[in-house]
């Protein structure tokens, strides 16, 4: 069975790690092969970017070369594609390769899209690459003080950002010495602080304490930026001294280009995991059209099961294991604490209380990241 | 004629049936219908709640066996 992995961030990097380990015979004999796609040579941690805004990560500790973090067996190939042919079971790639394959996993990610909204490229700093995070980094160190205004586009990738980089936004000033020269404003889409009820519950009081106003009901309708004004589809403008966004995101371009799905999410069967009316196409982490968390995650998970079902696929036909909808998200509440929240399709998370403890554990997650990249962890 | 779109919900805590119908407003057409199905019972107050204030069309709210069918229309 030719198995083709489209993507080589978490999801697919996890998911050919999985399977390369279940199929080491098929591997050896030929009866199965793997190949992975990928538009880099590297592979980034993305969660570090939020450390990075705020100077606590520098740019190396993010990379690692994707071909270290393979197992032996992997074809891996740096040569991103540009054509889904799903009729003729294949693809076209940048180099004019063709790649068939007899089962395709699409794991191509997502991208920000600031450009959506008029005036909120240009005014708003924001930490979804490398280059936009050392920029707001930079911009923080300059900053004298003033008002903070953190605006979330819809949707987003990772959702526990807006709330994460609120906090540490509150320490970093703190820090410097600033806790009376900045005022955050914190908006959000819905009518409360977070997506998840009771993590506005607990981050709602938190906000109150640390003196972060909030505005909810906010969804960015335009940024002003010669008068320094942000405006929402609600009818309400904020002015800003710095402009802070966690931006709406789309699918990659080529999804879109091909026709396999709205702005580049792909209709995705919840459970299964396959591209909808394609048995033998599955969907990976951010990519898929699913209403969860665009998290890594996610996309750890949706991988564990992808790779039980393929490898079950090679050995005995058919797929064995469905998607529960699982999700673990930490939740950095500052530069020293944090919880978490879990939950799947069917249980609300209940977040404790944050401490000190889970935050270390975070600090060693991001090591031990390229562990779980591996599929190992 | 105005398209009904599906907007499926169901279990979703993050980002939740709100966050789904924002984003999926964005990609219909003025006039365009959407159907949000959610298994959160509190979809029934804070989607009528915020369509009404930003200005787009509450039309209908349904129940049936624990799923919620809340039908709106884009209006700008």
């Amino acid at each position: 069975m030719r198995i083709l992995i489209v993507g080589g961030g978490m999801g697919g990097t996890i998911l050919a790690n999985n399977l390369a380990r279940r199929l080491t015979g098929e591997l050896k004999s030929g009866k199965a092969r793997i190949t992975m796609l990928s538009a880099s040579e590297r592979h980034m941690y993305q969660p570090g970017l939020l450390y990075l805004a705020v100077g606590r990560m520098t740019p190396d500790e993010l990379y690692r070369d994707q071909a270290s973090l393979l197992e032996p067996g992997i074809a891996f190939h740096v040569d991103p594609v540009e054509d889904f042919q799903l009729d003729k079971n294949c693809v076209r790639t940048k180099s004019g390769k063709t790649h068939e394959y007899d089962v395709m996993v699409i794991a191509t990610g997502s991208r920000m899209h600031p450009e959506g909204v008029p005036g909120l490229a240009e005014n708003a700093e924001t930490f979804y690459t490398e280059e936009s995070a050392l920029k707001m980094f930079k911009r923080l160190q300059a900053f004298q003080g003033g008002k903070v205004v953190i605006c979330v586009g819809v949707p987003h990738k990772c959702p526990m950002a807006p709330l994460e980089i609120t906090f540490m936004l509150h320490d970093y000033f703190k820090d410097r010495g600033m806790a009376n020269k900045v005022q955050l404003h914190y908006t959000y889409p819905i009518g409360r602080v977070h997506s998840l009820e009771n993590v506005a519950k607990w981050a709602a009081p938190e906000m109150d304490r640390l003196g972060i106003k909030y505005e909810t009901f906010f969804n960015i309708k335009e940024v002003d930026g010669a008068n320094k004004i942000l405006r929402s589809e609600e009818g309400v403008d904020i002015p800003y001294d710095l402009l802070v966004t966690i931006p709406s995101h789309k699918g990659m371009e080529v999804v879109e280009k091909c026709g396999l799905g709205q702005n580049g999410w792909v209709p995705t069967d919840r459970t299964r995991l396959n591209m909808e009316g394609r048995s033998n196409v599955f969907v990976c982490g951010d990519t898929t059209n699913l209403p969860i968390s665009k998290a890594g995650s996610t996309a750890h998970f949706e991988a564990d099961v992808i790779g039980e079902n393929i490898a079950a696929m090679v050995k005995v036909g058919t797929t064995v294991r469905e998607y529960d909808g699982k999700v673990f998200c930490f939740i950095e509440a500052g530069k020293d604490r944090a919880t978490y929240a879990m939950f799947n399709y069917e249980n609300p998370p209940d977040p404790k209380e944050p401490t000190r403890a889970v935050h270390w554990f975070k600090m060693a997650y991001n090591k031990l990241y390229w562990v779980s990249a591996r599929g190992l962890l | 004629m105005a398209e009904r779109k599906i907007v499926d919900g169901r279990g979703s805590f993050c980002p939740g049936p709100l966050m789904e119908l924002i984003a999926a407003l964005k990609t219909v057409e003025v006039g365009d219908e959407l159907e949000v199905l959610s298994t959160d019972k509190g979809s029934a107050n804070d989607i009528p709640e915020w369509v009404n204030k930003v200005g787009h069309e509450y039309l209908s709210t349904r129940e049936e066996n624990g799923v919620w069918y809340i039908v709106v229309r884009r209006k700008k």
